[in-house]
C-alpha cells in the first residue's frame, strides 16, 4: 500500500507495491489519460488494478476525475493516451465481448420517462445482444424485485420518485449475469434505508463473486462495505489497495495521557516514534513498526506516569482529507 | 472469494496476494457460475433491437399525433376539392381528382410530401441519437452494448419505417376520402390512356414508395445532424431548415444547374407513374440521388458517431 505523502501538495501517482497481476484483475488500467478539449486534464496517468471478487471503493471529491474514468473503462470516452482492460478485454476493442457481463450506473439514472419502469428494463434489455429475449421477463422481474421496485414495475418512469429512479438504475445494471458491476455512486437520492439497502445488496453480490467498483465520496458507506479502495485527487490516483491495509498500515498513531507531557514525548522519540506532538497533558505520535504494548512498557519503565493510553485507528474519513486535501473547493 | 469481509474484520481479504487462477477460470471469475448464453444470431438480435425501436417510435404520443394529422389533412384536401370541383371553370388537378377518386392520392402525396411528410420525417429523424444524448440514455444503450454502428443502422432503418408508415397514411387516407367523395373506375393517366382501377392501384404503390424512398433519404440526413449535436430540437430545426433552404433554392431559376443535385427536386418526381407505359428515367435518377444521399449522410453519421466521446 502506497499513499502520497503530503496533503496539500500533489502527490505523484503510485500503484500497490505488490501489484496485481493482471490475469487478476476485473479491471485494468495503464497510463490512463484523459485531456479534454480545452487543455483539461481530467485523468492523469492512472495505473489502476481491480482485483478480481473485490469491492473497489472508488474515492475523490467532486470533479476529481472518477466519472470520467468510469466513461473510458465503459467505452464511451476514447482515452488521450494509455489504456484499459475490463475483464481481460481491451477497451474500446473488446467492448462488445466485455461489456454483456457488465453491469454499469454511470453519472445518475437516465431512462425514457414515458415508459413504465419494466418497460424501461426491457429496452435496455433489447440493446444487448447477449441477452436472451425468452427469459426477458424473469429476469426484468426478479432484478425490479431485488431493489424492492415490484410494486412500482407499471408506473411511468416520470413518475418515479429520485430514490426509486436511483434504484431503477440499479436495477438495470442487474439484468444479466455479471462478473463486473460499475456503480457510479449508486446511494446518491437514496434516503438512509434505501442507502442500507442497496449496501446490502452490494454486499450480496459481491458474495457470489461479482466484482464491484464504486464511485463514492461517501466515505462511511465505502468503510462499510468496500475491500479496495483507490483515492482519487485532481486526476490522480494517489492511493489504491486493501482498505485495510491503508488503515493499518499508514497513519496509525498513539496518544498518551500523561501529567508529564515533555518526558513522555521524549520516550517515544527514543523509541524512534516520529511526528511526536505534545499538548496539554497529553502527547500522539505516529506508531510505525513499534508494538503498542512496547510503548507503554517503556513508558512505565521511565517512570513516566500513564493516565491512559490508546491506539488511534484513522478513520477513513481522516485519511481521504489526508490524501486529497482538506479544502472543500472543487479543484480545477 | 466467496464471502465478503466488511471493513471491521480484523484480518484484510488480500486479494492482492492471491496467487494467479487457473487459465480456465477465469473466463468466469472465481466463484461466479455466469451462465454464457448460448449465440444468438446477430441479425436476431439487431431485429429485437429494431422492434424496440418501432415500440417506442410508434407508441409515442407526439409521433402518433404526427401520423393522425397526416392522416387528416388529405381528407381536408379532398373535401376542399370537392367544393371547389363544383364551381365551373377548374384547373386540370381539380378536374383530374373530380374525374377519379383515385387521383385524390398523387394530389395528396405531392401536395405533402413537400413540407408535411418530410416534417414529421425530420423530427423523428432529429431526435433518434440527439433525443437519446440528451436524456442520457445514449450511454446506457451503449453500455448495453448496442455498439454504435449497430445502433446506427437500426436507428435508420427505423426512421425508413416510419417515413414509409407516414407516406401509407397519407395514400391510404386520400384513398379512402377520394372513394367516398368522388366517383372511382378506369383511371386516365397523363398520357391520356385509360388503365383498369386494379392497375391504378398499382400506380399508387409504387408513387407511396417512391415517396418513402425520398423521406428515406431525409431521414439519413436528418440522423447525420442528429448526431453532430446534443439538443434534439436543434437537430430537427437544423433539418427543417435544410429542407425549406433547400426548396428555395429550387424555385430560384438562375441555380437551375444546382437543382439537380437538391434532395428536394426530387420528392415529387413521380408523374412518370402517371404514364403508361410506367416512364421509369426520371424515377430512376430520384432513387438515384436518394441511395446518394443516404450513403453519403450515413457516412457522415458514422463517421461522427463511432468514434466520439459521449458525454452525455
Ligand atoms: N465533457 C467535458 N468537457 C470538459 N471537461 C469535462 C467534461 N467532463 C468532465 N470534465 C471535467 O473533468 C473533471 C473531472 O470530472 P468528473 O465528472 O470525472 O469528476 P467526478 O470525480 O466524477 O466528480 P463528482 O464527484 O462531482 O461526480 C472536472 O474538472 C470536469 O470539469
Ligand atoms: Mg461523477
Amino acid at each position: 500500500m502506497t499513499t502520497g505523502e503530503g496533503a496539500h501538495e500533489a502527490a505523484p501517482p503510485r500503484v500497490a507495491s505488490r501489484p496485481a497481476s493482471p490475469d487478476d484483475c476485473s479491471i485494468v488500467s495503464r497510463g490512463l489519460t484523459k485531456r479534454f478539449r480545452g487543455g483539461q486534464v481530467a485523468v492523469d496517468d492512472l495505473h489502476l488494478a481491480v482485483p478480481r471478487g473485490s469491492v473497489f471503493g472508488f474515492l475523490g471529491p467532486n470533479g476529481s476525475g472518477k466519472t470520467t474514468t468510469i466513461r473510458m473503462l465503459l467505452g464511451l470516452m476514447n482515452p488521450t493516451s494509455g489504456g484499459c482492460e475490463v475483464l481481460g478485454r481491451p477497451m474500446p476493442a473488446g467492448l462488445s465481448a466485455a461489456l454483456p457481463k457488465v453491469g454499469a450506473l454511470v453519472e445518475g439514472p437516465a431512462f425514457y420517462p414515458y415508459l413504465s419502469g419494466e418497460a424501461n428494463l426491457r429496452r435496455y434489455d433489447a440493446a444487448d445482444p447477449a441477452a436472451d429475449p425468452r427469459t426477458v421477463t424473469s429476469r426484468v422481474g426478479s432484478a425490479l424485485d431485488r431493489v424492492g421496485l415490484g410494486a412500482a414495475a407499471g408506473k411511468r418512469y416520470r413518475a418515479y420518485s429520485l430514490g426509486m429512479r436511483q434504484r431503477l438504475a440499479i436495477a438495470a445494471t442487474l439484468l444479466g449475469p455479471r462478473e463486473l458491476l460499475v456503480l457510479d455512486e449508486p446511494t446518491n437520492g437514496l434516503d438512509p434505508q434505501g442507502t442500507r439497502e442497496v449496501r446490502s445488496l452490494i454486499k450480496e453480490i459481491a458474495a457470489d463473486g461479482t466484482t464491484v467498483f464504486v464511485s463514492s465520496h461517501l466515505l462511511t458507506e465505502v468503510e462499510q462495505m468496500c475491500t479496495h479502495v483507490g483515492v482519487m485527487r485532481t486526476g490522480r490516483l494517489v492511493a489504491q489497495g486493501p482498505i485495510a491495509e491503508l488503515r493499518d498500515g499508514h497513519a496509525l498513531r498513539v496518544r498518551v495521557e500523561s501529567p508529564q507531557p515533555a518526558q513522555a514525548a521524549s520516550v517515544l522519540n527514543q523509541l524512534g516514534l516520529a511526528d511526536v506532538r505534545t499538548g496539554v497533558d497529553e502527547v500522539t505520535a505516529e506508531l510505525g513498526a513499534v508494538a503498542p504494548e512496547r510503548v507503554v512498557a517503556e513508558l512505565v519503565g521511565d517512570g513516566v506516569s500513564v493516565r491512559g493510553f490508546a491506539v488511534l485507528r484513522p478513520s477513513l474519513e481522516e485519511l481521504f482529507v489526508g490524501l486529497t486535501g482538506e479544502g472543500f473547493d472543487v479543484d480545477g | 472469494m466467496s464471502t465478503v469481509r466488511s471493513a471491521e474484520t480484523a484480518t484484510p481479504p488480500d486479494v492482492l496476494a492471491r496467487p494467479a487462477e487457473p487459465h480456465a477460470e477465469q473466463a468466469a471469475g472465481p466463484g461466479v457460475a455466469v451462465a454464457v448464453p448460448p449465440r444468438r444470431g446477430p441479425a436476431r438480435a439487431a431485429l429485437r433491437l429494431l422492434r424496440s425501436e418501432l415500440t417506442l417510435t410508434f407508441r409515442r404520443p407526439r409521433n402518433i399525433a404526427m401520423l393522425i394529422v397526416l392522416a387528416i389533412v388529405p381528407v381536408l384536401i379532398g373535401i376542399v376539392l370537392r367544393v371547389v370541383g363544383g364551381d365551373g371553370e377548374a384547373p386540370s388537378l381539380i378536374t383530374q381528382v373530380a374525374g377519379n377518386g383515385l387521383m385524390l392520392t398523387f394530389v395528396a402525396l405531392s401536395l405533402l410530401v413537400q413540407l408535411l411528410l418530410p416534417l414529421a420525417v425530420a423530427v423523428v429523424a432529429g431526435d433518434a441519437i440527439a433525443g437519446e444524448a440528451s436524456g442520457g440514455t445514449l450511454r446506457y444503450l451503449l453500455t448495453a452494448p448496442a455498439g454504435r454502428t449497430r445502433l446506427l443502422a437500426v436507428k435508420f432503418v427505423n426512421v425508413a419505417i416510419f417515413g414509409l408508415v407516414a407516406c401509407m397514411v397519407v395514400a391510404l387516407a386520400a384513398l379512402v376520402t377520394g372513394f367516398v367523395l368522388f366517383p372511382v373506375g378506369p383511371v386516365t393517366l397523363l398520357s391520356g390512356t385509360t388503365i383498369p382501377l386494379a392497375d391504378g392501384l398499382l400506380r399508387v404503390l409504387i408513387v407511396t414508395g417512391y415517396s418513402a424512398a425520398g423521406m428515406a433519404a431525409l431521414g439519413a440526413f436528418g440522423l447525420a445532424v442528429s448526431t453532430l449535436t446534443e439538443v434534439p430540437i436543434g437537430a430537427v430545426a437544423a433539418t427543417v431548415v435544410a429542407v425549406v433552404f433547400s426548396q428555395v433554392l429550387g424555385v430560384i431559376p438562375q441555380l437551375a444547374p444546382v437543382q439537380p443535385y437538391l434532395l428536394t427536386s426530387w420528392w415529387a418526381s413521380f408523374d412518370g407513374a402517371l404514364r403508361d407505359p410506367v416512364a421509369t428515367d426520371v424515377m430512376t435518377q430520384g432513387l438515384l440521388v436518394f441511395a446518394a444521399y443516404t450513403v453519403v449522410c450515413g457516412s457522415i453519421a458514422w463517421g461522427r458517431f463511432s468514434g466520439r466521446d459521449i458525454t452525455s
